[in-house]
């Protein structure tokens, strides 16, 4: 028996801001930037828009692609740096809005960029032991950079809702490993309204140690080399990180272009590994096989080895807009309106 | 049911009354009223009070107590009431007093309406407004009360081919009529190029399309027909009362290029007065906004369903017009203290049919009509008035 | 303005998942749940059921807001619907998604979810539908 991906759904807000939009504030030269990062844009939310309202817009795409009772979803967990919410869950919301409450289990997870992907390994515990039907995982984030901070040309907004079971497995996860240590590359303290970071600090030590070894054990573990994925996806803090891990790890271009969504939207923190799953999930054919390795800052990497199968093509993969779709669906703004949705411009009190 | 009349109408400037409480607006337009019949104190039976919402414009309910107390009246122990619903609750207060002097229980009632509604910032009185919508499934998602009545005027656009133009006559018409009203908050006319270029509040309708916030009070006294004699010489009757409710919601409505509510009270106050709409000579309707009027006189059945707008611009209802409306200015150039409208329609009606109107006197009137809408139509009340004489 | 806690909470049935009734007598769907069906008046009562509308609906009026609510004073201008469901029943909503002058009268247009407003910075936030052009 083993333990998959169900259904999957994706959302990504419309609106976008350019890295030269940014810089022209800064005195800095964005263009420059934005090719340093290999991003062209990064995806804004609305001012009516959180990681609620997108956590519960991805879990309905991933429900509307399938025919399953929603009250069959045992557990919700939304993972998020940016929860609405510093106590109250998000998962509570997402359950109410997908039909799935009363009788289940829900939580936030945060661990910065990776708590989506702990969520999916959470789920497929519950699920294999059979404690339940199905699990919802969900990564989502409306993350931010301080205003002229690096962090501001990538930051962005996004999130994808995977539900994860035993029954009726699209995409079977084979193998899970974890790879985790203490190293403060990237934080936020309690109060804080915008993380710090530790530059490069954040490279070497930080992303490539944690995700490289994380892969490796990943290929020990199934036994596989790079050659056998049709896909490999990676955490995307920028456009520039996933390419050079992905070299040294031995995959090509090929592999990584359908899940690298990181250039046309930006960082979606703990969305970003998770949306760039479901663009792939979006294309792939049964037999397939997928290589992910997420990666949040604090840190710790997960890895899975999936295999697409008969079962992808019973879901109504057009549903609901593909995750290209949604990334070409886009209104630019200007640095003005943008740090206005973002809430950087003080306000009388509402 | 008893014979009703008015013997004695009051009201205050109408506008922004910095200077003014809503203490001193009540009594300022009571008292006029109480002099203007002749009353002694004692004569008084009862006090109403129209009053959408003092508890959120001034923090303050219990205002029928606090107006007749205010008024030199605490030591007469008066049954005071206070009345809600909405823009409607000055004619709503009319009518329940009418029936009060009918039944026989009272002989002459006082009935004021109010409202303060500058103590409050204009968002916030925007907000107060929208209150008497739907606030749990309109205003909770962004609806405002112009936005609701804008979406109307869209549909009666769509249907009909109104066009901006006719509903700006609206305004340019009540602008002029309130020029000649010196109680009214504006006194100026304007152009239709201003109504037009002014600023957009909820499209289509622009700022000049709007009624404005305003402060100010109206009271009338009520008195039994036979008895009304020895009070005024020219006593004026009221002939016909209806009143109706619809959805609350325009949204469940039937139609949102009528108001049911204005079309069901029309035909009961037409019915009881045995009168028809072509009988008036002159009506006060509730036009909050330019589509408001548009729909009020065909609703009312004075102009034909969709022809509001080309009537209009072509000045059939303009001062003595084929029927004079709204030559107090209406809301929109008279002004919108909420809960004095009723009772200011009332006021301007009677002046009309005592032929005390001056500059802007309805030649012949001889029976006048007043229209009242209680949120976006969810309550309408007409009351139809003719000389007694 | 803002809401008490449990005068919005106990709506989020409906403003979540547009859950509505529908009349055991006749068969007339209304939003949001009605305890008496308008058109059977007593014959209904007891009869009203659980009903979920679609989500699907088109525009029958709009107006775009200018002068906005200190809760959408963000947002402005933005367009407001009244949009008649699949099923039949009228409800007011927001449009979003779509830019105030690409609006027509017979648009299509599906329920999506997002935020209704919040009491102030520390208090609690509403979420509800919105409409946006169906795709």
């Amino acid at each position: 028996m083993k333990s998959g991906i169900v259904s999957y759904g994706g959302y990504i807000p419309r609106y976008r801001i350019r890295p030269k939009d940014i810089g022209v504030v800064w005195g800095a030269d964005g263009e420059a930037m934005g090719r340093g990062l290999n991003i062209r844009a990064k995806s804004v939310p609305g001012p009516d828009e959180d990681v609620i309202t997108i956590s519960v817009e991805a879990a309905r795409a991933c429900m509307a692609k399938v025919d399953l009772d929603p009250t069959d979803i045992g557990a919700i967990y939304v993972g998020s740096e940016s929860h609405p919410y510093a106590v109250k869950p998000t998962a509570t919301v997402v359950a109410e809005a997908i039909g799935s409450a009363p009788v289940l289990t829900a939580a936030d997870f945060e661990f910065a960029c990776k708590a989506g992907t702990a969520a999916i390994q959470t789920t497929m515990g519950l699920t294999l032991s059979k404690m339940m039907k199905y699990g919802l995982a969900i990564g989502a984030d409306t993350s931010q950079g301080a205003p002229g901070d690096a962090l501001e040309y990538s930051a962005s907004a996004g999130g994808a809702a995977l539900l994860i079971g035993v029954d009726h497995v699209a995409a079977e996860i084979a193998h899970t490993v974890s790879f985790t240590t203490d190293t403060p590359d990237f934080w936020r303290r309690e109060g804080q309204r915008y993380p710090s970071h530790g530059g490069r600090f954040t490279g070497e030590p930080a992303y490539f140690k944690h995700v490289l070894n994380c892969a490796q054990l990943l290929f020990k573990r199934a036994g596989t080399t790079a050659e056998e994925y049709d896909y490999a996806v990676f955490h995307q803090p920028n456009g520039k990180f996933p390419v050079r891990a992905a070299k040294q790890l031995g995959f090509k271009e090929g592999q990584i272009d359908a899940g690298l969504c990181v250039r046309e939207i930006g960082n979606t923190y703990s969305g970003a590994i998770m949306v760039g799953l479901c663009a792939i999930l979006d294309e792939a054919d049964p037999g397939d096989r997928i290589f992910a390795v997420g990666y949040g800052s604090g840190a710790g990497s997960d890895a899975f080895d999936l295999t697409v199968t008969e079962e992808i093509r019973k879901i109504r993969r057009d549903a609901t807009p593909s995750i290209k779709e949604m990334m070409a669906d886009s209104v630019f703004l200007d640095y003005a309106t943008y740090a206005k949705y973002r809430g950087k411009i003080l306000m009388r009190e509402a | 049911m008893r014979d009703v009349a008015v013997i004695g109408v009051g009201e205050t400037e109408f506008g922004e009354l910095w200077d003014r409480s809503f203490r001193d607006l009540g009594i300022e337009a009571g008292l006029k009223a109480i002099q203007d019949a002749k009353l002694r104190s004692e004569d008084i039976d009862a006090v109403y009070i129209g009053n959408m919402s003092a508890g959120k414009f001034i923090d303050q309910e219990h205002v029928s107590a606090l107006v007749a107390d205010y008024s030199g009246l605490a030591d007469m122990h008066l049954p005071t009431v206070r009345v809600e619903g909405g823009g409607a609750c000055g004619a709503i207060a009319l009518l329940q007093a009418r029936l009060a002097i009918a039944s026989g229980m009272h002989d002459i009632v006082v009935v004021g309406g109010a409202e303060k509604m500058t103590d409050v910032g204009e968002v916030q009185a925007a907000e107060i407004l929208s209150s008497t919508a739907d606030q749990e499934w309109e205003s909770v998602f962004g609806a405002t009360f112009a936005g609701l009545y804008a979406m109307m005027a869209r549909r009666h656009m769509h249907e009909f081919g109104t066009t901006r133009e006719q509903m700006a006559a609206v305004a340019v018409k009540n602008h002029k009529n309130g020029a000649l009203n010196p109680e009214a908050q504006f006194q100026k006319e304007i152009t239709i190029d201003a109504v037009l270029q002014a600023p957009w509040v909820a499209e289509p309708l622009g700022l000049f399309d709007c009624a404005p916030l305003s402060d100010g009070a109206a009271a009338v006294v009520l008195c039994e027909a036979q008895r009304a004699r020895k009070f005024s010489d020219t006593p004026i009757r009221i002939a016909g009362s209806g009143q109706a409710s619809d959805f609350l919601a325009l949204h469940d409505r039937r139609d949102l290029t009528t108001l049911d509510a204005t079309v069901i009270a029309g035909k009961r106050a037409f019915h009881e007065a045995k009168m028809m709409p072509k009988d008036v000579q002159v009506a006060e309707v509730h036009d909050n906004f330019t589509i408001s009027e548009i729909l009020a006189i065909e609703d009312l059945r004075f102009i034909e369903k969709g022809k509001g707008g080309p009537a209009t611009a072509e000045g059939l209802t303009a001062l003595n017009g084929k029927i004079s409306v709204n030559t107090s200015g209406g809301l929109k150039a008279r002004g919108q203290p909420v809960g004095a409208t009723g009772v200011a329609q009332a006021v301007e009606i009677v002046r009309q049919l005592r032929g005390e109107a001056g500059k802007r006197q309805v030649v012949g009137a001889r029976h006048g009509l007043t229209h009242t809408l209680g949120g976006t139509g969810a309550t309408a009340v007409v009351h139809l008035f003719e000389r007694g004489d | 303005m803002t809401l008490a806690i449990p005068r919005f909470w106990r709506e989020i049935q409906s403003r979540y998942n547009l859950i509505g009734t529908k009349c055991g007598s006749c068969g007339k769907v209304d939003f949001p749940p009605r305890a008496v069906c308008p058109v059977c008046g007593r014959k209904s009562i007891g009869k009203m059921q659980r009903f979920q509308l679609g989500g699907k609906g088109s525009v029958v009026t709009y107006t775009v807001i200018h002068d906005a609510p200190a809760q959408f004073e963000m947002q402005k201008p933005y367009v407001m619907a009244i949009i008649e469901m699949d099923e039949g029943v009228r409800l007011t909503s927001q449009l979003i998604d779509v830019k105030p002058e690409d609006v027509r009268i017979g648009m299509k247009v599906q329920a999506s979810f997002r935020k209704l407003g919040q009491e102030g910075d520390a208090g609690v936030i509403h979420y509800g539908y919105k409409f946006r052009p169906a795709g």
